[in-house]
C-alpha cells in the first residue's frame, strides 16, 4: 500500500510538470489550432537560463532563494522574448499557409534553438545549482522532498492564475473569442495578432516555470532535454482534449500518473511479460484507448474538420 | 493538356533526364564514392517520402509514425537473410514480403484510428511508431526475435543469382563500384515507384482520396466509402516503406532500432512538406533536397568559414544543423506551399490567401 | 526584401560552388606525397599521414564526441611534436574528424567519406550503432579501423580484420563488475538498464556472472537514455529491499538516478560500469554518489607510467576534464601510428598485419589483441567515488592465470628496480668518499633492501593468491 502511494506521489510531481508544459501547447492550440512543435525547446531555454543567472548569483553570495528566484525571472524574461520572437518570425507569416507549414518551420526552429543552446552552453550535462529547498518528509510510508510539493504548489497556483487570466480579465475574453472565430473577433475590435502574440508569450512564459522547476528539480540540465519533455506534454495535452486548459492539467497529471504506475505495476499485471521497458507504450496504449472512445480527448469538444 | 507521349519536345526532355541519371553516379564519384552513397540515400529517401504523400498528401491524413513501416521493412530483411535465423532468402522474394507485411501493420494502424481526425490522428500514429520502436528494442526477451538495442548484423548485401551489388566488379570495360550498381537497382525502382504513383494519383483511388482530403463528410456523400478508401491509403504507403526499409537494411548490412527513431518520421514529413505536398515531382524534389543539403553542409561549411574569415570561427559542426534548421525556416517562408507545389493547389491557396482561415 | 532572398540564395549556390571545388581540389594533394623516395638526397620527404575520427558532434551524445575528438587530437598533436619518420621520410599526422550524430546511416555516409579522402586508419565510431555498419566500408577498403568506445562485442564478431577495438567489450566488463558485487558481499540485486545496446549488453553478462555467483536477482527494471525521473522504478526496487542497484548506462542518467535513490530512502547501493565511471557522474549524483563503486576498463591512469601525464595536459590543452573515454582514443591513435613504425611504411596493406601484433603500454592499459580485434587482457578495475573524486579499489578480470601472470611480473620488476636502486645508492655513496657520505651510503643501502624485501613479498603473496 505505501507502494501504491508513493507511485502516486512520483506520478502527482512528475505529472504538474508535464501539465505545466501541455498548458503552452493547449494556449497557441486553443487560439491558432497549431501545435508549437518548438515548445519543448522552450522550456530548455528556459532551465538553461535559470541555471546560469541562479549560478552567477549565488556566486555572487546571493541565498539560494534569491538566486533562485532571481533565476526564474530571468527565465520567464527570455522565454517570454522567445515566444514572442517564434511567433513573429516562425508562425505569423505563415498564418494562411497550409496547415503542415507552420509545423516545418516549428521544426527547424527547434532545431535552430537546440544548437544555438548547444554553442551558448556546450555539449555537456549541466548540474543545476542548488536552489531548492533540501528537506526530505516521510508521509505513510511515502517519501518526498520540498522540491517535490514546492512544484506541486507552484504548478497548482500557475494553473489557477491561468484559469483567472483566461476567464476573468479583457484579455482572456479576446483570447477566448479569438479562439472560437478570428475574423469575427477581429470585427469586433479585438486586435487579433496581439491576442495570438499574447498566447505566445504566455504559454512561453509557463514553459520558462516549467523549466525553473525542472533544472531545481533533477538538478541536470542539458541542451537536448526540451524534446522528451515536450513530446510527453504533447500527448498529454492530447489525452485531456488539446485546446482546452483544464484538460491539459487534467491530461498532465494523469499522463504523470499512468506512467508511475504502468512502470510500478505493469510486470505484475502481465504476469512478467512486459516490464518497465514497456512503459512508454503504456502511457501511448491508454492515449489510443481514450481516443477510441472520445476523439476529442477527455474533455475536448469536438473538433471541426483539420486536416 | 493531353500531350501525346511521343511528341518531340517531352520525348528530348525525357531523353535528357535519362541521359543525366546514368551519367550522374560517374559525375559524382568525381567527387567521390561518398556522393554516389549519398545518392542512393537520396533515392531511398525519394520511395518513403512518395510513400508518405500518399498518406499525408493525396488522402490528408497527418501521419507523424511513418518510420514504423520503414523499421518493419527493415527487420523484416534482417530477419531473413542473415546468420541471426540462419535464413538466407534472396532480395527479390524478400521486399515484395516487406511491402505485404508493413501493408498488414498499415491496415492495424490505420483501423483504430479512422474516427480521428487532424492532430489527434497525428499523435495516434506517433504513437504507433514509437511503440514499434519500443518493441524492437525490447524483443530480445524472452524470446529473441530482433536482438534487442544490439541489432542485427551480418546483413546479406543485395545479391541477383551471383552478381552482387556490393564491391567492384568490370562491366563493358568499365569499373563500377558497388554504390555505383546499387543506385542502377534504385532507379529503376524508383521508376517503377513513381510510375505507380503517377498511376495512382489519376485513378478512381486517388481521386478518392483527394475528394476525403478536401471534406470527408461531402466524399461520404457522394458514394465514397471513405473507411476503406482511408485504410488503402495507410496500406498503400506503408507498403512503399516496407520495401524502403528493406533497402537500407541490405545496403547497411546492420540494422538497430536507432535508426527508426521519431525524428526520421518528421524529417521524411519535412521532404513531403516542403517540396510541395500532393505533387510527385515537389515531393521527390523535398526528399533529394534534405537528403543532399546537410551533406553538402558537412563539406562546405568548413570550408567556406575558412575561405570567408581566414579561419574556422565556429565549430563546423553545429554550424551544420543550424544552418539546415534556418534552411527549413526560410524556405517554407519563401514558399509557404512547397518548393514546387501542384499548380492546382498553388491556385486555391492564392484564392484562399484572401480569406481568413 | 528581394535583397536578403537574393543574397541567400547566392549564399547557398556560391556554397556548392565551393564546395564541388574543395572535391576536385583536395584529391591531388592526396595521391602526390605517398610514394617517398628513399634516393632523394637533401631535404627529407614528408609524408601526410590521414587518420580519420568519427563520433557524434551534435545530439544526446555530443559531450562525449568532443571528448573522444579531444583524445585523438591530443595523441596526433603529440605525435607530430616528436617528429616520427616512418619509411625514411618525416611524417606529419592530420586529423580529418567527422560528425555522425550517432545515426548509423550517417555512420557510413562519414566512413565513405574517409575512405575517398584516401585515409590511412580511422580511429571510431564512438557508438557500437554506427561502428558496426561503418566497419563493413574500411574492412572492404582495406582500412584499419580502432574504436575506443564501441562496446558491443559483435563489431569484432564479424569477422573483420581491419576492426579492433582498445575497450573492454561488454562481456569482459559485465563478468568483472558481477564477480566484483559477490566479493563485497552482495545477496540481492536489482538490474537497470537504459536499454541502449551498451546498457543492455552489460546488464546482461552482469546478470549472467552475479547468478553464477550466487547472487539473487531480485528486480529487473528498464529505463531510457533520455530519461530524467526514475521515481517509478526506484519505488518498485526499494520494495524488494535489494542490497544493491547496477546500473547499465551513462551517467547523465545514473547522476540523477543515484539522487532519486537517495530521496526515495533506499538503503542499497549503487553499482555501475564505465559509462557512470566519470567526474560527471559525482557532479550530478552530488553526496547520493558518495562510496558508491564503478568499473573502468583498463588500469587506472595513476597506477600507469604517462597516465597523469596524460590527464595534465588534457586538461591544459582543452581547458576541461577528461568526460570517459578520451584516454582509450589517445591509446588507439597511438597503438595504430606504432604500428606504422614497426611495419616502417603508412600504407594500410602493409601496416594493418602490424597492428593486431601490438604490445602496447598505452595510458589505459598493456594493450595486446587477440585474433578477433579484441583486448587481449581485458583487466578491469574498480573505483569508488569519494570525496568527488574516483578512488582506485582493485584490478580484476582478464584469465585469472595471465592476471597471477602479470602479478609476478610486475612485483619481479619491482624487485628488479630496487635493486638497481640499491645498486645506485651504494655508487653514489662510495664515489662522494667523505665521512658524511658514508652514512648516506648506509641508509641507501638499508633502504634499498627493505624494498628488494618489500617487492619478493609482493611477489610471494601474488603466487600464493593464485
Amino acid at each position: 500500500m505505501d507502494i501504491l502511494f508513493q507511485q502516486i506521489v512520483n506520478g502527482l510531481v512528475q505529472g504538474s510538470i508535464y501539465a505545466l508544459v501541455a498548458l503552452g501547447y493547449t494556449m497557441v492550440y486553443g487560439i491558432m489550432g497549431l501545435i508549437n512543435f518548438a515548445h519543448g525547446e522552450v522550456v530548455m531555454i528556459g532551465t538553461l537560463v535559470a541555471l546560469s543567472v541562479a549560478g552567477l548569483l549565488l556566486q555572487l553570495g546571493m541565498p539560494a532563494a534569491v538566486a533562485g528566484f532571481g533565476g526564474l525571472a530571468a527565465a520567464t524574461v527570455v522565454c517570454m522574448a522567445l515566444g514572442w520572437g517564434l511567433e513573429r518570425v516562425a508562425y505569423r507569416p505563415l498564418r494562411h499557409a497550409p496547415r503542415l507549414t507552420p509545423l516545418i518551420t516549428a521544426i527547424g526552429m527547434s532545431i535552430v534553438l537546440q544548437n544555438v543552446a548547444m554553442l551558448v552552453w556546450g555539449r555537456n550535462y549541466l548540474t543545476f545549482p542548488a536552489v531548492a529547498p533540501k528537506a526530505q518528509f516521510e508521509v505513510a510510508g511515502a517519501h518526498f522532498t520540498a522540491v517535490q510539493v514546492m512544484i506541486v504548489v507552484v504548478s497548482g497556483l500557475t494553473m489557477v492564475g491561468l484559469l483567472l487570466l483566461v476567464y476573468r480579465t479583457r484579455l482572456g475574453m479576446a483570447m477566448r473569442a479569438t479562439a472560437q472565430n478570428p475574423a469575427v473577433a477581429g470585427l469586433m475590435g479585438v486586435n487579433v495578432d496581439r491576442v495570438i502574440a499574447a498566447a505566445f508569450v504566455i504559454g512561453s512564459a509557463l514553459g520558462a516555470v516549467a523549466g525553473m522547476l525542472v533544472g531545481a528539480y533533477y538538478e541536470i540540465a542539458h541542451y537536448q532535454m526540451g524534446f522528451m519533455l515536450g513530446l510527453k506534454a504533447f500527448t498529454a495535452a492530447v489525452l485531456g482534449g488539446i485546446g482546452n486548459l483544464a484538460g491539459a492539467m487534467a491530461g498532465g497529471v494523469l499522463l504523470g500518473i499512468i506512467e508511475a504506475l504502468g512502470a510500478g505495476y505493469i510486470g505484475d499485471l502481465t504476469g512478467g511479460f512486459l516490464g518497465s521497458n514497456y512503459q512508454d507504450i503504456f502511457a501511448f496504449l491508454v492515449l489510443i484507448g481514450v481516443l477510441m472512445f472520445r476523439p476529442s480527448g477527455l474533455f475536448g469538444e469536438k473538433t471541426g474538420d483539420r486536416a | 493538356m493531353t500531350r501525346s507521349w511521343l511528341a518531340p519536345r517531352p520525348l528530348a526532355g525525357i531523353v535528357l533526364i535519362a541521359l543525366a541519371l546514368v551519367a550522374l553516379p560517374f559525375v559524382a564519384a568525381l567527387g567521390g564514392q561518398a556522393w554516389v552513397r549519398i545518392a542512393n540515400f537520396a533515392i531511398l529517401y525519394v520511395f518513403l517520402a512518395l510513400g508518405l504523400n500518399i498518406v499525408v498528401g493525396f488522402a490528408g491524413l497527418l501521419d507523424l509514425g511513418y518510420i514504423a513501416f520503414y523499421a518493419v521493412g527493415a527487420y523484416l530483411y534482417a530477419l531473413l537473410a542473415s546468420p541471426h535465423f540462419g535464413l538466407h532468402l534472396p532480395f527479390w522474394a524478400i521486399l515484395p514480403l516487406g511491402a505485404i507485411v508493413a501493408c498488414g501493420f498499415g491496415v492495424a494502424l490505420g483501423a483504430p484510428t479512422l474516427k480521428l481526425r487532424g492532430d489527434y490522428l497525428a499523435i495516434v500514429t506517433l504513437g504507433f511508431g514509437e511503440i514499434i520502436r519500443i518493441f524492437l528494442n525490447n524483443l530480445n526477451a524472452p524470446v529473441n526475435i530482433t536482438n534487442g538495442a544490439q541489432g542485427i548484423t551480418l546483413i546479406d548485401p543485395l545479391a541477383l543469382g551471383s552478381f552482387r551489388f556490393s564491391g567492384n566488379s568490370e562491366i563493358f570495360g568499365l569499373v563500377v563500384s558497388g554504390p555505383q550498381k546499387l543506385y542502377f537497382l534504385l532507379v529503376a525502382m524508383a521508376l517503377v515507384v513513381i510510375g505507380v504513383n503517377l498511376r495512382l494519383q489519376d485513378s478512381r483511388i486517388g481521386r478518392a482520396w483527394q475528394a476525403i482530403r478536401e471534406d470527408e463528410v461531402a466524399a461520404k456523400a457522394i458514394g465514397i466509402d471513405t473507411r476503406n478508401i482511408k485504410l488503402l491509403a495507410f496500406a498503400m504507403g506503408a507498403s512503399f516503406g516496407g520495401i524502403a526499409g528493406g533497402i537500407f537494411a541490405a545496403m547497411q548490412g546492420f540494422v538497430s532500432p536507432e535508426s527508426f527513431s521519431l525524428i526520421e518520421s518528421v524529417m521524411v514529413l519535412a521532404m513531403v512538406v516542403l517540396g510541395g505536398m500532393g505533387h510527385i515531382p515537389g515531393v521527390i524534389l523535398g526528399a533529394v533536397l534534405l537528403t543532399v543539403l546537410p551533406e553538402v553542409l558537412r563539406y562546405a561549411v568548413g570550408p567556406v568559414q575558412q575561405a570567408v574569415f581566414g579561419k574556422v570561427i565556429v565549430d563546423p559542426e553545429s554550424l551544420r544543423m543550424l544552418i539546415f534548421g534556418l534552411a527549413l525556416v526560410l524556405v517554407m517562408r519563401l514558399k509557404p506551399a512547397g518548393l514546387w507545389p501542384s499548380p492546382q493547389r498553388r491556385r486555391e491557396l492564392a484564392a484562399g490567401a484572401q480569406e481568413s482561415p | 526584401m528581394v535583397f536578403p532572398k537574393l543574397s541567400a540564395v547566392a549564399a547557398v549556390v556560391a556554397s556548392c560552388f565551393t564546395l564541388v571545388a574543395c572535391g576536385q581540389k583536395e584529391e591531388p594533394k592526396v595521391a602526390a606525397p605517398v610514394p617517398a623516395a628513399p634516393a632523394a638526397p637533401a631535404p627529407k620527404p614528408e609524408v601526410t599521414v590521414k587518420i580519420g575520427h568519427v563520433a557524434p558532434m551534435t545530439g544526446p551524445q555530443a559531450h562525449l564526441g568532443k571528448d573522444n575528438e579531444n583524445g585523438a587530437r591530443q595523441a596526433i598533436d603529440e605525435l607530430n611534436a616528436k617528429g616520427l619518420e616512418i619509411g625514411g621520410a618525416k611524417v606529419k599526422f592530420e586529423l580529418l574528424a567527422e560528425d555522425d550524430q550517432a545515426d548509423p546511416k550517417q555512420g557510413t555516409l562519414v566512413a565513405q567519406k574517409l575512405i575517398d579522402a584516401k585515409v590511412n586508419g580511422v580511429i571510431g565510431h564512438l557508438n557500437s550503432g554506427t561502428t558496426i555498419p561503418a566497419s563493413k566500408l574500411y574492412f572492404d577498403a582495406g582500412i584499419p579501423q580502432i574504436s575506443g568506445s564501441a562496446t558491443n562485442p559483435k563489431y569484432t564478431q564479424q569477422g573483420f580484420n581491419t576492426a579492433f577495438r582498445v575497450m573492454a567489450n561488454d562481456v569482459q566488463q559485465g563478468k568483472a563488475l558481477g564477480e566484483f558485487a559477490a566479493k563485497q558481499g552482495i545477496k540481492t540485486v536489482a538490474i537497470v538498464d537504459d536499454r541502449t545496446a551498451y546498457g543492455q549488453g552489460l546488464a546482461d553478462e552482469f546478470r549472467k556472472a552475479a547468478e553464477t555467483a550466487g547472487i539473487k536477482i531480485v528486480a529487473t527494471e528498464f529505463t531510457n537514455d533520455k530519461a530524467t525521473d526514475f521515481k517509478a522504478i526506484l519505488t518498485k526496487i526499494r520494495s524488494t529491499k535489494a542490497d544493491l542497484v547496477f546500473y547499465g548506462g551513462m551517467d547523465a542518467q545514473g547522476g540523477p538516478l543515484v539522487k532519486q535513490m537517495k530521496d526515495l530512502g533506499l538503503k542499497a547501493k549503487f553499482l555501475g560500469g564505465d559509462g557512470v565511471c566519470t567526474p560527471e557522474f559525482m557532479k550530478l549524483g552530488g553526496p547520493a554518489s558518495e562510496g558508491n563503486y564503478c568499473s573502468l576498463p583498463g588500469m587506472p591512469l595513476e597506477k600507469l607510467a604517462q597516465g597523469p601525464a596524460f590527464r595534465d595536459a588534457y586538461g591544459k590543452k582543452f581547458n576541461a576534464e577528461i568526460q570517459l573515454y578520451a584516454p582509450y582514443v589517445y591509446d588507439a591513435v597511438m597503438v595504430m601510428a606504432e604500428a606504422m613504425k614497426r611495419a616502417n611504411s603508412v600504407e594500410p596493406a602493409k601496416y594493418l598485419p602490424e597492428v593486431g601484433k601490438t604490445h602496447f603500454e598505452g595510458v589505459t592499459a598493456k594493450i595486446e589483441f587477440d585474433d578477433k580485434g579484441d583486448l587481449k587482457s581485458g583487466a578491469i578495475s574498480m573505483y569508488q567515488y569519494k570525496a568527488g573524486k574516483l578512488e582506485y579499489v582493485d584490478t580484476l578480470g582478464g584469465s585469472p592465470m595471465e592476471a597471477a601472470k602479470a602479478e609476478v611480473k610486475e612485483a619481479v620488476a619491482e624487485v628488479k628496480e630496487a635493486a638497481k636502486a640499491v645498486g645506485e645508492a651504494a655508487k653514489e655513496g662510495v664515489k662522494a668518499g667523505a665521512e658524511a657520505a658514508k652514512e648516506m651510503a648506509k641508509e641507501g643501502v638499508k633502504a634499498g633492501a627493505d624494498a628488494v624485501k618489500a617487492g619478493a613479498d609482493a611477489a610471494k603473496a601474488a603466487v600464493d593468491k593464485k
